[in-house]
């Protein structure tokens, strides 16, 4: 067993896990954020994508004790502080990015660090960055929609399509 | 204009809130105290005689609680099937037993031959490695019709064969199809493969199994497109537990797709060891697992023939499809080729002699079951593509020769049993050429041409069978339940609302979209209106969300509550206002006596029914709740036409797609937002089907695409924005909405629109390729440009 302290979501937290464990299963498990999913066992989908020390990362691709001392943040650290959702997180919504809700988290935190290193991305580079991120929901469109909206890039309305 | 938060508004789905924060409740999210984690240790071979099993070292691992193989499901019932199908002999199908483990033979790669449940899910699987299985390899049964050859080896020893049914329909009119294509001017033929695909919601399947020993309940937690459905068919087939004794949960459920419908052996497991055990057991599926025992989809072979007389009008169609059940059969899976594919036979068209014939087949692979469109996608694929190359073979325009053959009057019974209650299929054909830009179509095709490109326009019209469905018709056509649905209204003293509905909502909005109709129906604001799904024990008996049915019946089901209770609100208004029955009118929250200035609002009524001091006891019960079941009268049947204009690099074989545009006529529409969602959704699957999935086994039954390493989902950079239209609207006529369904017309209508696409382009650049089978991968275009 290997002890860990971390900081997740502005919290600090410590753990116990062995060797094996991975990030998102001592997100999931043992500190029971469970907003992080887990879609697949090939590091395809993203649907774990969470934010280590700021940079997007599959948290099914990194065990915790790598984690140790490191800065994470998860979807559940997302809202504004008023509890209020992100910008991303209400273009989101508004947008109707998503459906069944599974692939949402990663999609958000992915577009997240997206819009954090290019601000005003392009419909190619928002589909080409969402390459390690799988819906099978939305068909992308809405996603792309909602991310080009976050970035405050004007997007049609949803009627006059 | 709809008012906001009304029928017809856009409004923002209230259900977001939780899943952008990550406090959506998934199954796998529920952890509860003391749970055990079972792994299941699975075949890896097609086929295979169990000839032992040690577990021994495994139960000597650290953590391990217990290892289950079949022999502690002696006395269990079988997994059942919930259709029969007969034969046109007259003979039932075959219908072998689906234990919960195996039982003496393997019969699929994945097929469950032992589970071991420890205190973490790491001891499981370390202790599963210790399990020391002896299995006897056996030939495996692959290729279907090779599987119903004398000789073959069964799947199933104690069946006569490996054909599970012979099908024909309509078998009285066999002799005058036969007859009709006989004499006609022309019969165009194709022969095509609608190929195996594997649904993959993003969620894996998960199961919680709990029991309450001093209560003798037992609780499922799962990852169900319809809990009620679970609770019977487990409850009543397999473990014989009583429904009051069992409760089924399915929480926030992360996209079903048809995958989530069927009742599952791991569930029953879960269950079953809960109790054994008296710990609650949790399985969560690997996206590896999930491939090789989520039922898959589609897999059907076909020949189909379209007869027409001089004039190019369609006089008769005939097909010959296998269809692939896999080892054992799932659910619904005897009804996906035959009740919702025989009967969509005849398309958007006027052909007045139709017959079908359908062999289904036992093969050593994952049983296949209904995924989105369920048939239907395998009726309109043979349809739209054999009329694309009669198109050809006869020189007319592929778009004229359908206007020509639509059906244009309404009500249309259809020589497969149907009747089309209304339609207008030149509308939407008239509104996706337009959105297609169709007429400037060879201006583009020359500029790719002079790009080295071939770019070409595919167009397909479909019809799907939705709202299902009415249950004498389908109980006398094999279905083994109803398939009506339920909701209950109960209306709070303070006027709130809860809506109990059975459908249930794993992707599509209903907590939104089923406020917005109850709370316009009464005039209050919908945040007043919350829906409840989900739960067995506290919904009333529904059949769940599948088959588009969630609006057209279990919309129609909360409309008929909801008119009860603004029945019996009435009388409780007329009572208040000291006026007659007749003449309360409510709007807008207020009741009103016709011709007075009178009213009192929904909370004063509301507070009267729970706190009845004035109130009209000698009349009426107090409290304000009602229950109705809805049985729909008939499906319902959206159609629409789509395009698709794609570009083929003829040095590669790569398929770009340009454009693809989609007008569908839903009849009214709820929720614009999500109805355009939903097509969204199902085009980006039919494109996956069409240009880059395949579910690919080899011939020793290996099943060699069992990951998104080796399974091509389609991602961001693989689709185009899409254009969606559902302003064509011919109301559905006989539900209370009006309403038709959306969520499978895009996975239905739109593989024939991409693979025609694509062969047009190849047309144009001079190869007579008249079909490629699906996926359209580039090595498929290619070699088939090659071969032209």
């Amino acid at each position: 067993m290997n002890s860990i302290k971390l900081r997740v979501n502005g919290k600090e937290v410590t753990g116990q896990v062995e060797g094996r464990t991975l990030l998102v299963d001592f997100l999931r498990k043992d500190l029971r954020l469970t907003g992080t999913h887990v879609g697949c066992d090939t590091t395809q989908c993203g649907a774990c994508v969470v934010h280590v020390n700021g940079e997007p990362v599959k948290a099914c691709a990194m065990l915790a004790a790598e984690a140790d001392g490191a800065e994470v943040a998860t979807i559940e650290g997302q809202a504004n502080a008023d509890g209020s959702l992100s910008v991303v997180q209400q273009a989101f919504q508004d947008h109707h990015g998503l459906q069944c809700g599974f692939c949402t988290p990663g999609m958000v935190m992915a577009a997240t660090a997206l819009l954090k290193e290019n601000p005003k991305p392009s419909e190619a580079e928002i589909r080409e960055y969402l390459d390690g991120n799988i819906c099978r929901c939305t068909g992308y469109h809405n996603i792309v929609k909602s991310i080009m909206a976050a970035s405050g890039q004007d997007v049609p309305a949803m009627a006059a399509e | 204009m709809p008012k906001d938060g009304g029928i017809g508004s856009s409004t923002k789905r209230r259900e977001d809130v939780r899943f952008l924060s990550g406090t959506g409740r998934y199954t796998d999210d529920i952890n509860l105290h003391g749970q055990l984690y079972a792994h299941f240790v699975r075949s890896d071979v097609a086929h295979g005689k169990i000839n032992g099993i040690n577990a021994d070292a495994a139960m000597a691992m650290p953590g391990v609680v217990r290892v289950f193989t079949a022999k502690d499901f002696e006395g269990v019932g079988g997994v059942p099937c919930g259709w029969q199908i007969t034969s046109i002999d007259g003979s039932p199908m075959q219908e072998p037993k689906h234990p919960v483990l195996a039982e003496g033979k393997v019969r699929h790669v994945g097929d469950p031959i032992a589970v071991v449940v420890a205190e973490s899910l790491g001891q499981a699987r370390d202790a599963a490695d210790a399990l020391e299985i002896d299995i006897e390899m056996l030939p495996a049964v692959m290729d279907m019709k090779e599987a119903i050859k004398d000789g073959a080896p069964k799947v199933h020893d104690d069946l006569s064969s490996n054909l599970c049914y012979d099908w024909g329909f309509v078998e009285d009119n066999k002799d005058a199809v036969a007859k009709a294509i006989a004499d006609a001017d022309h019969v165009t033929t194709l022969e095509l493969v609608n190929n195996r695909l594997v649904a993959n919601p993003m969620e894996p399947r998960v199961a919680v199994g709990d029991y309450d020993m001093a209560n003798d309940e037992h609780t499922l937690y799962t990852t169900s497109q319809n809990p009620h459905v679970i609770r019977l068919l487990m409850g009543a087939f397999v473990l014989g537990i009583p429904e009051h004794k069992l409760r089924v949960v399915a929480p926030d459920v992360g996209g079903g797709f048809g995958a989530k419908i069927f009742h599952y052996a791991e569930e029953a497991f879960c269950t079953f060891a809960a109790k054994q055990l008296r710990r609650p057991v949790k399985w969560t599926s690997s996206r590896s697992e999930a491939f090789m025992s989520d039922a898959h989809g589609r897999d059907h072979v076909t020949k189909i023939e379209l007869a027409m007389d001089k004039d190019n009008n369609f006089t008769a169609i005939r097909t010959e499809t296998y269809a692939n059940m896999g080892a054992y059969l799932s659910t619904f899976a005897p009804s996906v080729p035959t009740w919702l594919h025989g009967t969509l036979m005849a398309g958007n068209y006027k052909t007045p002699l139709i017959y079908v014939n359908v062999k289904a087949v036992f093969t050593n692979t994952v049983p296949v079951d209904a995924y989105r469109g369920a048939g239907r996608p395998e009726a309109t694929f043979q349809l739209e593509r054999v009329i694309d190359k009669a198109a050809r073979e006869r020189g007319v325009s592929p778009i004229e020769l359908r206007r020509q053959n639509f059906i244009t009057e309404f009500p249309y019974a259809t020589p497969v049993a149907v009747e089309y209650d209304t339609g207008d299929y030149h509308a939407t054909m008239d509104r996706v050429l337009e959105m297609a830009d169709h007429a400037g179509f060879e201006a583009r095709a020359e500029q790719s041409k002079k790009n080295g490109k071939l770019r070409g326009f595919g167009i397909a019209h479909y019809i799907e069978a939705c709202g299902i469905a009415p249950s004498n018709l389908v109980g006398q056509l094999g279905a083994r339940a109803g398939l009506y649905e339920s909701a209950t209204v109960r209306v709070n003293a303070t006027g709130s609302i809860s809506v109990m509905t059975g459908s249930h909502s794993h992707g599509q909005g209903h907590e939104t979209s089923f406020a917005q109709v109850v709370s316009e129906m009464i005039g209050i604001d919908a945040t007043q209106v919350d829906i409840v799904h989900g739960d067995t024990s506290k919904t009333p008996m529904g059949m769940g969300t599948y088959g588009s049915r969630s609006i057209a019946v279990g919309g129609s089901a909360m409309v008929r509550a909801t008119e009860k209770i603004i029945a019996k609100a009435k009388k409780i208004a007329a009572h208040l206002m000291e006026a007659s029955e007749g003449d309360i009118e409510l709007k807008d929250g207020q009741f009103t006596v016709a011709g007075t200035d009178k009213s009192v609002a929904w909370g004063d009524v509301t507070l009267a029914a729970y706190v009845p001091h004035n109130y009209p006891l000698e009349d009426i019960e107090p409290g304000l709740e009602e229950t109705a079941f809805y049985d729909p009268a008939n499906f319902t049947y959206p159609s629409g036409g789509y395009a698709c204009e794609v570009e083929v690099d003829p040095d590669t074989g790569k398929v770009d797609v340009l454009s693809f545009s989609a007008a569908d006529d839903f009849g009214n529409v709820i929720n614009p937002m999500i109805v355009e969602g939903q097509v969204h959704g199902g085009v980006a699957q039919g494109f996956g089907q069409a240009m880059m999935e395949n579910c690919a086994y080899d011939a020793d039954g290996q099943l060699i695409s069992a990951s998104y390493m080796d399974y091509a989902m389609p991602r961001a950079t693989d689709l185009p924005m899409f254009k969606v239209d559902h302003s064509c609207q011919t109301p559905c006529t006989h539900n209370p909405l009006g309403v038709k369904g959306c969520g499978e017309a895009g996975a239905i209508g739109s593989p024939p629109a991409f693979v025609n696409a694509v062969i047009d382009a190849l047309h144009r650049g001079g190869h007579k390729v008249e079909h490629i089978n699906m996926p359209l991968t580039p090595d498929r275009v290619w070699t088939a440009i090659q071969n032209s």
